[in-house]
């Protein structure tokens, strides 16, 4: 069972939490220019990585607030969680640190 | 019984463990006998118990496995396939075999390992898998037929034709599984409780203890737990000493020292089951398994099952004695030979004075030695030859000793089927292929065997730990390299479970690991250094000694026959039933690698999941394949390590605090008036209110129409209700409704749909501006959670600068529903507000006061009548309700549940979002364009609605149904067809979504989603039932009461 660290409270059990799929979709503005596939891609498509992938989160049982992380889906390892209006961290030294 | 040579005391009347000695049945040995004493028992204190039916005696400390040895018993049940004659074969966790159904009626416990099982006064255990008796045994046919059941046989003989399966499945369902599960439910109590440690250190032998003494000595917070009820591990049964005091001196001190630390907690009788990631770990501590059930007092908790968060693991599992494989190596009375030595020294039982010890190592000669100086005859058959046996000091004792040792042979066969009488010993060829030359019976009834040792490395593969094959000892230790560490589950092995198989090794691992887990597991400041300094000191080198060198192991013994020919079979997995012969015929058939090989033959599968025979199934594989193990793989090692009792993993979470109910301010009034009740999500709802003399139908179609003739009042308290407020609310709603908000004046309601944004509908309901920005918005029940969630994710995640705080206020409002012609009337009654079609329109919502109750009142409908919501704070719920309930009396007013509601709302073509959709349904589907706003420029699912397949003609829509017959029901769910077949399959055309039968039409009626259905108003469509029966009926509007809509106004 994961252990996730909630930007607002702090390491919680993963049972408090729910997982939402990759993060940084924006929802397009001008959806009524759209053309069917470009909608498709925004609605439909996900990449479905072996390896980081940056993923929403909401600590439902908790504080409610949404979040994101990064996180190996091989490895299931989490190398941050920020909030949605921080910067995107850089996880390179952390990556860096995790290998040696 | 002929003990007269023996070295210790004679069996008397009065002794434990000795008045079964006359019974010579077949199945016993007469050559077992009770030592002075052992470090696990009491033998002065005599425990009575009961084993299929005999009233046998053990003593205090013993298991059920060593008290049965103890009283001579060798055979303990039958195998799972063949159902051979099968006996005790070791001493702990590992055990295939002696498997018990423990008590019986609602205590009753099946495949409880007897090596496990702690004796108590008046236990109860009987054998599995025989009948009517383990000593003659009806399934034992099987045995006869063993050369059609091999591997496989399943899944070639029941293949075809497919129609029979259903019949097979009963005959082998029958034949499946060991024991039998309880049949009442389980009387005791459980419980979970969560733990956090810095470190958890799993296993309290040397390398356990001296890791917990150097983790608690930094101050750390230590978990230290252990499986057995007594501390010391291997130092219980072997002859070891560390600083010239016996091995379990030093237990005694090291133990003293960590009980008197605050920061460190000892948990014995407690198996670590499982290890998920992020050093989650879960355990099972067994509380009072122990004590007799009398003393087992009620209420008080039987298991405790831990869930753990460690920072750090260190885990100190130990080993597992590999068996060997030899012809007939199942039969009762062959062994571990790890196992003799535990019953010797830990339980004070000599299982034997004729023993064989068959080896391929040095660690067995310790059993023969002491076996030996206890009084047993003990011959020894080893399989190195004797260029590798030159100069090894045991042999050399054990010689001195005047023990026989065989070496280059092997035991090709085994007499005796229920009891060994004899072993046959064979010469290896040069090649070790076969036997040859002049072949040796010598007469015992114990073979203990030993193939090596298996690291337990169960925990650190769940962790997804790597291993690594190790020649040397031919097993798989952990990979402890840096480049293997697994992140996210920090822990260290050592000692045995690690291949360090000398005490000194584990005493120093053990410290280390300790030192290094606490450490890391404190902050950068690192605490204090602890130094080994003159922990141990000196020790001996007893423990597991000489772990051969198998540069050549032999794993399969020859016999005077291939393998897989001749009567004799080489058993690897006893549970299982699964021989050397199955794995040549599974790889023969092409199932090399070994999952494939696990599932086809079983092997590693059961209770015990292959401690004893996995590593053996690889290696034989390999044999076959001319490859080395590590290329055939390992086999997944999957949580629990030892079965868990699922009533622990449950806990305290059973009856109603399983699945705690929802109940409104008036519930109390509901049941104390006669209301059924329905769940709806975790709420409870009346369903109707029956009157003297009422079934359902009776009660709903009489609320029915009582509602539209006088009125009738349902409490709506479970609608979800969410409270909206900030200056950017109508921007929200805009965006989440589909229909147009800006325009929405304060004090009137609006309904809405809305859509995800794939453009299908999933929730409805009204929203009431209350105030410039104050919104009360509401919801379906089961979809409250739901909307509140769909809500802030937007809010938070895709518009954080707009202004919307939302809040759950379904709790806090106690909703009521008047409806029906006199439902103005009686609200007037209770209330002083001008109810008047032009001073309280429909649509539109005024505060006011029931009594002197502050209230918000909607003018809002779901039934099409004149309707008001009246909502007031929870706590006056019910006063409110009894005051309309009252004032209504005068009108015949009746209560209505949820089931007249749905007859109520179906008449009027009203949707019930989940009932009448199902998430692939958009509002035009419905034939709701007219809420679909064609001015707005967005909303979430508008661009969806345009896309090719929403946009299409012909979809499924929505529709009514009336039948041919206005007295038959549609059942729900039936599926409509236009080209009626005499079988199906059909093309079907659409389902029936909603269906009742109509008090105020006075017929029956039906909503449907078809395809293309609102252009073929008129036409039949037909319903096949699973029984063949037709039911006809007609495509028609989907409203079918006042289809103006002039009720609800005046």
């Amino acid at each position: 069972m994961l252990l996730i660290d909630c930007p607002w409270c702090g390491e919680r059990d993963q049972t408090e939490f729910s997982a939402h799929g990759e993060a940084h979709i924006a929802r397009p503005q001008n959806t009524a220019e759209l053309s069917d596939e470009e909608w498709g891609d925004y609605v439909f498509f996900r990449k479905n990585i072996k390896g980081i992938h940056y993923e929403r989160w909401v600590h439902d049982f908790g504080c409610r607030r949404w979040f994101n992380a990064i996180r190996d889906t091989a490895s299931d390892q989490i190398f941050a969680t920020y909030k949605p209006s921080d910067a995107v961290p850089d996880i390179t030294a952390a990556d860096k640190a995790s290998e040696s | 019984m002929n003990n007269a040579d023996s070295k210790t005391e004679s069996p008397g009347t009065d002794k434990p463990g000795t008045d079964n000695a006359a019974m010579h049945s077949p199945g016993q040995s007469a050559a077992w006998q009770r030592m002075a004493s052992g470090s696990s028992v009491d033998t002065g204190k005599v425990v009575h118990f009961n084993y299929d039916g005999k009233q046998l005696r053990g003593v205090v400390g013993d298991t059920l496995a060593s008290a049965l040895l103890a009283n001579g018993v060798r055979l303990v049940g039958r195998s799972f396939k063949y159902h051979r004659p099968r006996g005790i074969f070791t001493a702990g966790s590992e055990e295939p075999n002696a498997l018990v159904q423990l008590e019986d009626g609602e205590l009753t416990e099946p495949n409880t390992r007897a090596t496990q099982v702690e004796l108590y006064e008046g236990l109860s255990a009987t054998s599995q898998n025989c009948w009517p008796s383990v000593n003659f045994d009806i399934g034992a046919i099987n045995s006869l037929v063993a050369r059609i059941l091999p591997a496989g046989f399943y899944y070639k003989t029941f293949m075809w034709p497919a129609s029979m399966w259903l019949t097979y499945e009963k005959f082998i369902r029958k034949a499946a599984g060991l024991g039998r599960s309880p049949v009442v439910n389980d009387p005791d109590q459980y419980e979970q409780l969560h733990a956090h440690c810095d470190v958890l250190i799993v296993g309290a032998g040397p390398a356990g203890l001296a890791a917990t003494m150097a983790a608690a000595r930094t101050g750390a917070r230590v978990i230290l737990m252990e499986e057995q009820p007594q501390v010391g591990g291997s130092l219980l049964w072997n002859q070891a000493s560390i600083d010239g005091q016996p091995g379990m001196e030093w237990v005694k001190r090291s133990l003293s020292e960590l009980e008197a630390m605050e920061n460190v907690r000892l948990v014995t009788r407690c198996t670590v089951a499982g290890y998920y990631d992020y050093n989650f770990l879960t355990a099972l501590e067994r509380i009072s398994d122990h004590l007799p059930v009398a003393q087992r007092s009620a209420g008080s908790l039987r298991q405790r099952f831990w869930k753990i968060r460690a920072s750090k693991v260190v885990l100190c599992t130990g080993s597992i004695e590999r068996p060997l494989l030899f012809a007939d190596n199942d039969r009762p009375g062959v062994m571990l030979a790890s196992s003799l030595r535990t019953y010797l020294h830990r339980y004070a039982v000599l299982v034997t004075n004729k023993l064989v010890v068959f080896t391929n190592n040095d660690s067995a000669y310790a059993v023969a030695l002491e076996y030996q100086s206890a009084g047993a005859m003990v011959t020894l058959v080893d399989l190195r030859d004797d260029n590798e046996l030159a100069d090894n000091r045991f042999v050399q004792q054990a010689k001195d000793a005047g023990i026989v040792v065989h070496g280059g042979c092997g035991i090709v066969r085994v007499n005796g089927k229920k009891a060994i009488r004899s072993v046959v010993v064979g010469r290896l060829d040069a090649g070790k292929k076969g036997t040859s030359g002049p072949e040796l019976t010598i007469d015992c009834d114990t073979v203990g065997c030993s193939g090596g040792w298996n690291p337990t490395v169960h925990l650190h593969s769940q962790a997804r730990g790597k291993l690594q094959f190790e020649k040397s000892l031919q097993s798989f230790v952990p990979d402890q390299s840096a480049d293997a560490a697994v992140a996210i589950n920090p822990s260290f092995s050592a000692g045995a479970c690690a291949g360090q198989f000398s005490l000194n090794q584990c005493l120093i691992e053990g410290f280390s690991a300790g030192s290094k887990a606490a450490r890391l597991g404190l902050d950068s400041s690192g605490g204090p250094a602890v130094e080994q300094a003159s922990m141990f000191g000196s020790t001996s080198e007893a423990v597991g000694e000489g772990i051969a060198k198998h540069a050549d192991m032999l794993w399969t013994v020859p016999t005077d026959h291939p393998v897989g020919e001749g009567p004799r079979k080489h058993f690897h997995d006893l549970q299982n039933d699964v021989t050397v012969a199955d794995i040549h015929l599974a790889a023969r058939e092409g199932y090399l690698s070994v999952e494939h090989l696990k599932r086809y033959t079983t092997t590693g599968m059961g209770t015990d999941q292959g401690k004893t025979s996995n590593i053996s199934a690889l290696a034989v594989m390999a044999e076959i394949r001319g490859a080395q193990i590590p290329e055939v793989g390992t086999t997944t090692f999957r949580p629990p390590f030892t079965p868990v009792t699922l009533g622990a993993v449950a806990g305290q979470y059973t009856d109603d605090l399983f699945l705690q109910s929802r109940k409104t301010a008036i519930h109390d009034w509901h049941v104390e008036n006669g209301a059924v009740f329905e769940d709806v999500g975790d709420w409870k709802r009346p369903w109707y209110f029956p009157r003297a003399g009422e079934d359902m139908h009776q009660a709903v179609q009489r609320e029915v129409a009582t509602v539209r003739k006088t009125g009738g009042m349902l409490d709506a308290s479970t609608l979800g209700k969410i409270d909206l407020q900030g200056p950017d609310v109508a921007k929200f709603l805009e965006m989440i409704y589909t229909n147009a908000w800006s325009s929405l004046a304060v004090g009137k309601c609006r309904y809405g749909l809305m859509l995800n944004e794939h453009g299908m509908v999933f929730d409805d309901g009204v929203t009431t501006r209350l105030a410039e920005n104050h919104y009360h918005m509401t919801t379906t029940t089961g979809g409250a959670a739901r909307v509140l969630g769909w809500l802030e994710e937007w809010l938070q995640t895709e518009w954080p600068d707009w202004q919307v705080y939302c809040n759950s206020v379904t709790e806090q409002w106690a909703v009521i529903a008047l409806n029906g012609p006199v439902a103005r009337q009686v609200l007037q009654q209770c209330c002083d507000l001008d109810f008047s079609e032009q001073a309280f329109p429909h649509m539109s919502f005024q505060e006011g006061a029931i009594g002197n109750i502050p209230a918000r009142i909607f003018r809002i409908s779901f039934t099409g009548e004149m309707s008001f919501e009246i909502n007031v704070p929870a706590r006056y719920g019910r006063h409110v309700w009894e005051l309309l309930y009252a004032a209504g009396q005068q009108f015949d007013l009746c209560t209505y549940g949820t089931e007249a509601m749905h007859v109520l709302r179906a008449e009027k073509g009203f949707i019930i979002v989940g009932q009448d959709t199902d998430g692939t349904v958009t509002p035009h589907d419905l034939g709701m364009s007219w809420i679909v706003s064609q001015k707005k420029h967005d909303f979430l699912g508008k661009r969806s609605l345009s896309r090719s397949d929403t946009a299409r003609e012909a979809r499924k829509q929505l529709v009514g149904l009336l039948t041919d017959n206005p007295e038959t029901v549609l059942p729900e769910g039936s599926h409509l067809v236009s080209e009626i077949l005499e079988a199906p399959p059909m093309q079907t055309e659409g389902h029936v979504t909603s269906s009742y039968m109509s008090p105020n039409l006075g017929r029956s009626i039906a909503l449907a989603m078809i395809d293309n259905g609102l252009a073929r108003l008129g036409e039949s469509v037909t319903a096949r039932l699973m029984d063949g029966q037709l039911i006809a009926a007609k495509i028609v509007e989907p409203v079918f009461f006042d289809s103006k809509g002039e009720r609800m106004h005046d």
